[in-house]
């Protein structure tokens, strides 16, 4: 059994509510972190080697050392639970089983930082939880851990949750500060950059639920403590939300460095593909990463074991690797069909890009359409050039990185499926039984590709 | 501060972006610019058709930088290095840029009231395919009114936020906004609330495209059979500065001056734009002279003209007398193939 240090407790009955979790020893964190020096809990969370959770990997630590102290304006520090990522949903199982957990470390970084009106953003469709965490607000607040003066310190905190209106790119740092301020989430151009000018145009940091929940685990025990978990410069533990073919979804904690082949196969976590089906794709961190094909899943393409950590899963840069994202996990066995699948991210893309900016804008709804033509038997030979062609044109030419997740799924796919696009277009009516790849394993039509002169 | 753009060197102060340090320059290694309004704060940085390489960051970090960036929201460093036309990536994006931008643009040119002094065909023109890659079908939407004196056709609009920016600095209020997402995102005044702020007309003006148009003077003429004369009158709204644009007599339009980047050099009000259509109104100072490049300038009369000369030869003349035959009902007989 790996350590757990998010997940460690939340198998208590009862430790949704204040009472339980102060008796695990819940809110130590901020006793410790009271009688602290602000700027000693981030060199603390320095040396953890903590990095972002929210998808950029960028160490938090760092983060925290580039906010704006000398200007003497208001900091503010907000939680990023927008998680609207298709296959992530991590921070959705921490905040509804253990809320105070986030709390908790809400107040130990708000102190760190030097805020004293801190938010917690959270998607619309978590209503529940939206619900939940406001409950668990109410019951610091009662106990005093939030308030003015907390605890005797002289420290004042004010903590609210802000429920968004259910748009993808409102989980984008700038645009999520653009929407709490009551604006239409645009994303802002960057820079100036948050840690300068933010929300309010004050120094503001943007974090994610995870990433702020392991703050207190840091702050009890210690930054070397902390980095002496995991591999390298993938330090700690980290959430994976499992989803597609496999015997057991669902979210899991591990340590960083265990092979991707013990994640997959293991008992402990997934426990092997479901009803025993070959596996034939994997994303590793959520819609916006590359797929890897079946040969790259165990396997670097040098030959290494491929392992759950940062380096590894980037290895080979989006040529043979992918990246660990948010940690959405979705496994495809063989029955997975690959254009579909694209196409079904794309549609998300066209769907939730802001408009903002052109490349992104009309290229999202461009490569959904030729997606759909080629996914429902209208697609031609060129549709394959002018998908590869647009999705190269906007990758790197928009403001914000949606654009790039709208990119690279499809560059990816052609990359490493391009063989399945080809079928779709040549064989239109083996497309419209939808169990093409039940009955007719793709491996078994494949040759009918090459038998076809152009 | 130093900066180099295209290998020409140019001193700027502090806080120039690298688009008005081309513009001291001038010429062509300017960018052009569909979203970016130097009259307008905030403006830039949706369009991206301005993108530049960067092959030196600055004297301190002389680390290019990886992405193509939007020369209108991008800082001058002491020591830049920047490629704009010699950039074959820029290039490249620009190209992307354009491409995108007419995808799901109408190109009813032939009926737009914009053509002739309109940026996004001068972009097109300048940078555009020949042929569409684009088979799918364009989005589109019904056409709106902004008041009672500006239309507006979604259709052509590439969303470059310009009109929103005016209606909030110029016209003071935020009712005129964007709904919806991606490609499906709309200029709209919400659920179609008038403007009647007296200085509404200027969206008119800072518009690069046909998307908003003044009903005044809709379909009245394109734009190159108008002779555009300066003129000024006594205005307790706004400067009272203008180009008229005039065909023969008669006042057809009323616009801002416009500079040689197609941006305004001051706003006017409504009265003046609108209700103003009379000669006797108006002082005016003389022709007008474009530095702009656009179809408007061509056979300018401002400019000295070469004599055209017509060779007609007789054939020629002959085969027009057998068309005119042709197409002329009285002189070709009619016949009813139905009852015969
Ligand atoms: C389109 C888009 C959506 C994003 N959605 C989320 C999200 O739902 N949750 C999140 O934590 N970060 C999201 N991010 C990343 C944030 O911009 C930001 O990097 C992150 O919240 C920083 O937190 P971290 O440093 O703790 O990772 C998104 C980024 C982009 C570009
Ligand atoms: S990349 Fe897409 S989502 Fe991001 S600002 Fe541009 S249009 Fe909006
Ligand atoms: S806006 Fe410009 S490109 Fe579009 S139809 Fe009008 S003139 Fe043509
Ligand atoms: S209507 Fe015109 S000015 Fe307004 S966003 Fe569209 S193109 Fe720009
Ligand atoms: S002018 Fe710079 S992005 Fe539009």
């Amino acid at each position: 059994m790996g350590q757990k240090i998010l997940f460690d407790k939340i198998h208590i009955p009862g430790i949704k509510t204040y009472d339980v979790y102060r008796e695990n020893g819940g809110y130590a964190s901020v006793e410790k972190a009271l009688k602290m020096n602000p700027d000693d809990i981030t060199e603390e969370v320095k040396t953890s080697g903590l990095r972002g959770r929210g998808g950029a990997g960028f160490p938090v630590g760092l983060k925290w050392s580039f906010i704006d102290k000398k200007s003497g304006n208001p900091r503010h520090l907000v939680c990023n639970a927008d998680e609207s990522e298709p296959g992530t949903f991590k921070d959705r199982y921490l905040m509804e089983y253990i809320p105070h957990l986030l709390i908790e470390g809400m107040i130990t970084s708000s102190f760190a930082l030097g805020a004293n009106l801190s938010y917690i953003y959270i998607r619309g469709e978590y209503m529940w939880i939206f619900k939940t965490l406001e409950r668990a607000i109410k019951e610091a607040y009662a106990a005093g851990w939030l308030g003015k003066n907390i605890k005797g310190s002289g420290y004042d905190l004010d903590l609210h949750v802000h429920c968004g209106g259910g748009a993808y790119i409102c989980g984008e740092e700038t645009a999520l500060i653009e929407s709490l301020e009551g604006k239409r989430g645009n994303p802002r151009i960057k820079p100036p950059f948050p840690a300068v000018k933010g929300l309010w145009q004050n120094p503001t940091v943007v974090n994610n639920v995870e990433s702020i929940a392991s703050v207190p685990w840091i702050v009890l025990n210690s930054g070397e403590d902390y980095a002496k978990i995991g591999l390298g410069r993938s330090t700690g533990t980290k959430l994976f939300s499992v989803s597609g073919h496999v015997k057991k979804p669902g979210v899991y904690e591990i340590e960083m460095g265990i092979t991707v082949d013990e994640f997959m196969n293991s008992d402990e976590y997934c426990g092997g593909m479901i009803d025993d089906r070959p596996l034939k794709g994997l994303i590793p961190g959520g819609s916006s990463v590359p797929i890897l094909p079946q040969h790259l899943i165990f396997k670097t393409a040098n030959g290494e074991d491929r392992l759950m950590t940062y380096e590894s899963l980037a290895d080979g840069g989006f040529a043979t690797g992918s990246s660990l994202g948010s940690g959405g996990f979705i496994v495809y066995n063989d029955t997975a069909c690959i254009v579909r699948n694209t196409w079904n991210f794309s549609r998300f893309y066209h769907h939730e890009s802001c408009g903002q900016c052109s490349p992104c804008r009309e290229g999202t709804g461009w490569m959904e359409k030729i997606l759909w033509r080629i996914e429902n038997g209208q697609g031609t030979e060129e549709d394959i050039d002018v998908l590869w062609s647009v999705q190269a044109k906007i990758e790197g030419n928009t403001i914000c990185p949606l654009g790039d997740a709208a990119a690279w799924p499809v560059a990816a796919a052609i990359r490493h499926f391009r063989d399945e696009f080809e079928y779709h277009i040549r064989f239109p009516e083996k497309i419209k039984n939808r169990d093409h790849f039940v009955n007719e394993p793709f491996e078994k039509v494949k040759h009918l590709l090459n038998s076809v002169t152009i | 501060m130093k900066v180099t753009i295209d290998g020409i060197e140019i001193e700027v102060e502090p806080g120039t972006t690298v688009l008005q340090a081309a513009r001291m320059i001038g010429g062509d290694v300017v960018p052009p610019a569909m979203c970016y309004y130097s009259k307008l704060k905030d403006t830039g940085g949706n369009c991206r058709a301005c993108l530049v390489e960067v092959s030196k960051g600055s004297e301190a970090d002389p680390r290019p930088m990886p992405k193509m960036m939007p020369s209108c929201k991008t800082g001058v460093m002491d020591g830049m290095e920047v490629k704009v036309k010699t950039s074959e990536r820029a290039l490249d994006a620009r190209k992307a840029v354009t491409e995108f931008l007419l995808i799901n643009h109408p190109l009813d040119c032939p009926v737009c009231d914009q053509a002739g002094e309109c940026d996004l065909q001068n972009l097109s023109f300048k940078h555009g395919l020949e042929k569409t890659r684009f088979k799918e079908e364009k989005r589109t939407f019904e056409p709106e009114n902004i008041g009672d004196k500006i239309q507006l056709h979604m259709n052509r609009c590439i969303l470059c936020y310009r009109c929103v920016h005016t209606a909030e600095q110029v016209c003071g209020s935020r009712n005129h906004g964007v709904l919806n997402r991606g490609d499906h995102a709309q200029i709209s005044t919400y659920v179609s609330a008038a403007i009647d702020h007296e200085m509404s007309g200027n969206m008119i003006d800072v518009c690069p495209v046909g998307a908003l148009t003044d009903k005044t003077f809709r379909f009245k003429s394109r734009v190159w059979f108008n002779k555009p004369f300066n003129a000024h009158r006594n205005c307790d709204k706004c400067c009272g500065k203008t180009t008229l644009w005039m065909f023969g007599n008669e006042i057809q339009r009323v616009t801002a001056r416009k500079d040689e980047y197609h941006e305004v050099e001051e706003f006017i009000c409504n009265e003046c734009r609108f209700d103003h259509k009379e000669v006797s109104d108006w002082v005016i100072e003389g022709p007008r002279k474009f530095e702009k490049f656009s179809v408007i300038n061509q056979n300018n009369y401002t400019r000295k003209m070469d004599t055209v000369k017509i060779a007609t030869e007789k054939q020629i003349l002959e085969g027009r007398e057998q068309d005119r035959k042709k197409i002329s009902m009285k002189e070709v007989p009619y016949k009813n193939t139905e009852n015969s």
